[in-house]
């Protein structure tokens, strides 16, 4: 009879967002591990759930920040609540590691391209892999 | 008679140069998305000191013309493409 009442209870709204952050060159392979654990370990424990994570490696950029002209590429796909991507910038301003970080939200077409591009990484790699045992 | 005189004729029809159409690449290959996380991609529409070139020399529609420029700050701030340069390409 209320039926109404149930559009008034959805759950959390999820969108689909991509954070790319660039950290500092001047860390070991360990600690940048351990950069990339602390965000996602925050996102997790925010409810967001990652679906797709990319490391670019050490990348030149195209000018300095900071006086670096390199800096380790790490790109985060992730679905959570639109709340948590202001606590997740503000942890990326207070992190000395990370030199710069940018979070865009997804509209269809992009999680379609997103998709895509995913699933281009993911046949590049078999071929690759089934040419190296080859 | 003075009017045939005049009167020139060529034996093979003169080449008027027509200018080619411009048309918008993403309208026609049917690109929905403009990805910042592809310099090279980006680079079709930057010139050489890396400024965005205008729509009425690419071609590219408004609507696109408006996620290129969006993608193409968006790669600058990551460091992906340079804000100012000389000889980009």
């Amino acid at each position: 009879m209320f039926n109404f009442a149930i559009n008034f209870k959805k759950p959390c709204m999820t969108r689909r967002y991509e954070t790319v952050f660039i950290m500092t060159p001047v860390l070991s392979e360990e600690q940048t591990k351990e950069t990339v654990d602390k965000f996602k370990k925050f996102l997790e424990e925010r409810g967001a759930k990652i679906i797709y994570e990319e490391d670019w490696g050490l990348r030149k950029l195209a000018y300095p920040i900071k006086k670096k002209t390199t800096g380790f590429y790490y790109l985060i796909e992730f679905e959570g609540d639109p709340t948590l991507v202001a606590d997740l910038e503000l942890n990326y301003r207070r992190d000395e590691r990370i030199l710069r970080f940018l979070t865009v939200h997804l509209d269809k077409y992009g999680i379609e391209y997103a998709e895509k591009r995913r699933k281009l990484k993911a046949e590049q790699k078999t071929t690759t892999s089934n040419s190296k045992l080859n | 008679m003075a009017q045939k005189e005049t009167e020139i004729r060529y034996l093979t029809p003169i080449n008027i140069e027509t200018k080619k159409k411009k048309y918008c690449r993403f309208k026609r290959a049917g690109i929905k998305y403009v990805d910042y996380k592809d310099p090279d991609f980006l680079l079709k529409f930057i010139n050489e000191q890396g400024k965005i070139l205008p729509k009425r020399i690419t071609g590219t529609s408004t609507k696109y013309q408006k996620k290129v420029a969006k993608a193409i700050k968006r790669a600058r701030h990551l460091a992906l493409l340079p804000f100012v340069t000389d000889q980009l390409k």
